[in-house]
Parts: structure tokens; C-alpha cells; sequence
């Protein structure tokens, strides 16, 4: 067997980096994906420090990132949350989508991107980040907060929406035309009608095939039937993501929370590296040229994300300053929105930068702007 | 006591109640096993964090509240009511009644016994509706004569 020298140090450098890097966002609460992110600008074509070796690697883990992460949120999912989400806070959701999708497929049609881009921008905008945003209410001790729940709902309502959202994406951005992105749109939204029902009535059954008591074999089991399922569901333009979130949205109960845990470690590997893949998608030459568009569209969807955060923790009956703490922890955006380039990305010249600026500009300064609001007295750092 | 509980979509759950003196206490218990107590002050809408407890450190206070209590309690109901007992009972694998609902086995009507809680792995259902979705492994908790007892064991067994 070949040992690449060079792909072993490169690859051990660039996560030993990532790993100091992460610390440090812990220490301040904040999300290592900003990091993340700039470590990958830092070593793309271009820029300082490339890496020849490495490169492919990195492409193929990404990928395998990408599914990993849509994978993880899925077996995270149950219905029963699911359903409650929906009895209370439909209407947030709507107010949620109508505020931020808005001004993302506004700024898109500014930029003059096409129908893809415009789309892609929208969906950016509109998702906040659940891992982010979960976290950060549990560093900050909010959890035991009666705008909690209504948060929470609201993000569970925006990633069910994204198992729409991401395959219409798929199919347009691949050159599909109105009409196969309606029927991926149909088959997608068929398949999770099928796992809801798959789950609910025989969700023991399909656990059974997966669950193994070897950790080892769970872990394989579950590895390998996303990636064939991812890969079918690429192979019908319907994204490999969406074949992943319908994996996980099938398993339930205590194979889903076995899942979960032999999952994560892996997740945290690969989702890493494809942060970083997009950083390096991007090159740093074009990041000046979008920084006003970006820092413009995140100041506006700041501020709708707490108009959407009051209004859903209103419906909760919670007091004036709860409803700002509501509105501002639902600034962060993070993985989806990267995610959403993940998938648009090609021939998008301008929404890998723009996107990718834009993250970095909120998942930065909404833990920030958060810790900062609506509490009584400065609490100390956690 | 009201006890209100509170769902909080992919991390957990929150319990919340008045004590006697009329503090609002918050328990939340976290998808990873941990927990968080909290207290509301003035504002109601926020918590006042008191402490956390990882699995083995809850699991241990909530023995110290509760194993003397249940104890008693089983003591009292087997004093109060003469020739009452309560029983486990298994469901075997390749039991007939594994997949299949409660209410099929009509425990009650052939024995008189009554199952008051259904143990899945470290899961207690507490008194399960005839609805409730039976699985080989699970232990059911019943409470009757000896016979009747008995005789639930014997129906499940096939």
C-alpha cells in the first residue's frame, strides 16, 4: 500500500487547525462553523496555502459530510415534536417564511442571478440554524425559558421544510426544467409522506434491520443503507441530501438515538470538512465585491428574525423581554444555508461568496447579539 | 400537584410545578439523559439555573426521593387490601401477543388481574390503554390475586 506522505500531513495540519480553532469558538459560546469556513478561504486556489495533495479527499468527504448531516438531523426528528410544532405554530412558520425568504429573493433579483440563484439566496436566508441555535440556548442556560419552545418549533418547522426545499433545488440547479422539479418535488414529498407512515407503523420493523447490539455493525448497517439511498436519490435528480434526512426521518425510537450517538463523531468529521470545501469553493479575490450585498442582507434578516422570534413567542404568551430573546436566538444561520450552496453552487458565480460571507457574518453575531438581550442581569459566562 | 409539561422539539422536555411555598420550579430533562433544575424568579418567562445533573447523578437523587415513597406505598395497597398482590410478568420472544395490542390479551376479563404499567427497557408506561403496542422483551406490572396473576403469565407465555 501507498502511503501519501503529503495527504497525511496536510490532512492532519488543516484538522489540527480546525481543532484550535474550535476551542476558541466554544470559550466565547460562539459556532466553530465561521472558523471552519475561513480555514477552508485561507487554503483555497488562490490564496496562501493550497492544497495539492489533499484536495480530492476533501471533495469526496464533503460529499459524505453533506449526507452525514442531513442524516444526523433526521434521526433527531420525531413526529411527536413534529405535530406539536404544527398544532401551535404554523403561523410563525408562515410569518417566519414570508419575512426572510423575502428579502433573500429580493437582494437575489437586485444581483441579478438567475431563477437557481434567486431561490438558492431565498432559502439561505430563510433557515436559521438549528445546531447553532440549539446549543447556544443550552450554553446560555435558556432552556428552563418559557421562549424556548416556541424557538425550537420554529426551527423543527423550517428543517421539515427544507426535505421540500432542498429537492426542487436539486432538480433546477441541475438544468431540470419546471416540470421535473414539480415531480421531484412530488416524489420527494411522497417518499417523506412514505417514511412518516413507514415509521409510525413498521418503524420497529425497519429499526430491527438496522439495529444491531454491536455499536461496530450499527454503525455500518446505518452508513451503508443511507449512502445507497442517498445515492439512488441523487441518481433521480431528488439530492442525495433529501435520500438521507428520509433515512433518518424512518428510523425512530431507540435506534434513532442509538443511531445518533454512533453517528455524531463521524458527522463532526466529514460536516467539518465540508465547511471547510466550501471555504475553498470560494475564492477569496471574489469576496470584496459582495461584502456590502452581504452585510446588507444580514443586518435586514436580522431583523426579521426577531420580528419572527416575538411574534412566535407571542403565540406562547410570553412576556416583552422573552419575545426579544425569542427574536434575536433566531438570528444564527449556519449549516443549511451552506448546505443550500452545497447543492446550488455550480455555475452560481457570485452565491458562494455572497452566502458564504453572509454566514459568516450571523452565525458569528447572532450568539453574539443573543447573549446580549433580554436578560435581566449579566449572567456570568458558561 | 399540577404538574405542567412542556415539550421542547429535539432537545427534551420541561416539567414544571408550585411547591407549597409557592415557587416555581422548572426540570428539564435533556434527549442526552441529563437534566437541568431551575428556578423562576420575578419574570416568569425566564429561569433562574439552579443546577445540572448528568444520568448517574439524577438517577441517583431520584432514588433518594423516591425509592422510600413507592415502597410504601406497595406496602400500604398489600395492608389495605387483603390477598391483593402485584406481580411482573415477561413477554417471552415468540409469544402470541408480541406485536400485538394490550386490549387482545383481554387480561383483565379472563383473570380479573389488571396490568398497571408496561417496562420497556428503562421506559415505564403507567397505566397502559388497551391500545398499547406490546413487544417481546417488555415486562408488565400486575396487579391481582396470585391466581390471577398466574393466569396473565400463562396467556402470555402461549
Amino acid at each position: 500500500m501507498h502511503v501519501s506522505v503529503a495527504l497525511l500531513l496536510e490532512l492532519g495540519l488543516v484538522l489540527a487547525v480546525l481543532s484550535l480553532l474550535g476551542t476558541l469558538a466554544r470559550r466565547l459560546t460562539l459556532s466553530p462553523i465561521p472558523l471552519y469556513l475561513l480555514v477552508g478561504l485561507a487554503l483555497g486556489e488562490g490564496s496562501v496555502l493550497p492544497l495539492p495533495a489533499a484536495g480530492e479527499f476533501v471533495g469526496a468527504a464533503a460529499t459524505i459530510g453533506l449526507v452525514l448531516l442531513l442524516l444526523a438531523l433526521g434521526l433527531e426528528f420525531s413526529i411527536a415534536e413534529f405535530t406539536v410544532g404544527m398544532r401551535r405554530h404554523v403561523p410563525s412558520a408562515g410569518v417566519d417564511f414570508v419575512l426572510n425568504a423575502l428579502p433573500g429573493a429580493a437582494a437575489g433579483l437586485l444581483l441579478g442571478l438567475d431563477a437557481v440563484g434567486v431561490l438558492a439566496l431565498a432559502g439561505a436566508t430563510f433557515v436559521s440554524s438549528s445546531g447553532i441555535i440549539a446549543r447556544l440556548l443550552a450554553d446560555l442556560r435558556r432552556l428552563g425559558n418559557r421562549e424556548t419552545s416556541a424557538v425550537l418549533s420554529v426551527l423543527v418547522l423550517e428543517d421539515f421544510a427544507m426535505a421540500a426545499f432542498l429537492p426542487v433545488l436539486a432538480v433546477l440547479a441541475s438544468g431540470g426544467t419546471w416540470w421535473q422539479a414539480v415531480a421531484g418535488v412530488l416524489i420527494a414529498v411522497g417518499a417523506v409522506l412514505a417514511a412518516f407512515v413507514a415509521s409510525y407503523r413498521w418503524g420497529h420493523h425497519i429499526g430491527r434491520l438496522v439495529s444491531h447490539p454491536d455499536a461496530e455493525q450499527l454503525m455500518l448497517r446505518l452508513l451503508g443503507i443511507t449512502l445507497v439511498v442517498a445515492a439512488l436519490a441523487e441518481y433521480v435528480h431528488a439530492s442525495a441530501a433529501v435520500g438521507a434526512f428520509l433515512v433518518g426521518l424512518t428510523l425512530t425510537g431507540e435506534t434513532a438515538e442509538r443511531g445518533r450517538a454512533v453517528i455524531a463523531p463521524l458527522r463532526d468529521l466529514f460536516a467539518a470538512v465540508f465547511f471547510v470545501a466550501i471555504g475553498l469553493s470560494v475564492d477569496p479575490a471574489e469576496l470584496p465585491p459582495v461584502l456590502p450585498a452581504a452585510l446588507a442582507l444580514a443586518v435586514v434578516t436580522a431583523f426579521t428574525k426577531v420580528l419572527t422570534g416575538r411574534y412566535a413567542a407571542s403565540r406562547d404568551g410570553v412576556g416583552r423581554r422573552g419575545r426579544l430573546r425569542a427574536g434575536t436566538a433566531l438570528i444564527a444561520r449556519g449549516e443549511f444555508s451552506i448546505v443550500i450552496v452545497g447543492l446550488a453552487g455550480v455555475g452560481q458565480p457570485i452565491l458562494a461568496p455572497l452566502v458564504a460571507a453572509y454566514v459568516f457574518l450571523l452565525a458569528t453575531a447572532g450568539p453574539f447579539i443573543t447573549r446580549f438581550t433580554g436578560t435581566t442581569s449579566a449572567r456570568p459566562a458558561v | 400537584m399540577d404538574v405542567n409539561e412542556v415539550l421542547l422539539p429535539g432537545v427534551g422536555l420541561r416539567y414544571e410545578f408550585t411547591n407549597h411555598e409557592g415557587e416555581r420550579i422548572g426540570v428539564v430533562a435533556l434527549r442526552s439523559g441529563d437534566f437541568e433544575v431551575v428556578v423562576y424568579g420575578d419574570d416568569p418567562d425566564e429561569a433562574r439555573p439552579v443546577f445540572r445533573l448528568n444520568e448517574d447523578e439524577a438517577e441517583a437523587l431520584a432514588q433518594i426521593l423516591g425509592a422510600p415513597r413507592i415502597a410504601e406505598r406497595f406496602a400500604d395497597l398489600s395492608r389495605e387490601v387483603p390477598g391483593l398482590s402485584s406481580g411482573w410478568v415477561r413477554i417471552p420472544e415468540g409469544s402470541p401477543f408480541a406485536g400485538r395490542l394490550l386490549g387482545e390479551t383481554r387480561a383483565r376479563t379472563r383473570t380479573g388481574a389488571s396490568v398497571v404499567a408496561i417496562v420497556r427497557d428503562d421506559e415505564v408506561v403507567a397505566s397502559p390503554g388497551p391500545d398499547r403496542l406490546l413487544r417481546s422483551g417488555d415486562v408488565l406490572v400486575v396487579i391481582g390475586t396470585d391466581e390471577g396473576i398466574a393466569g396473565v403469565n400463562r396467556i402470555l407465555q402461549g
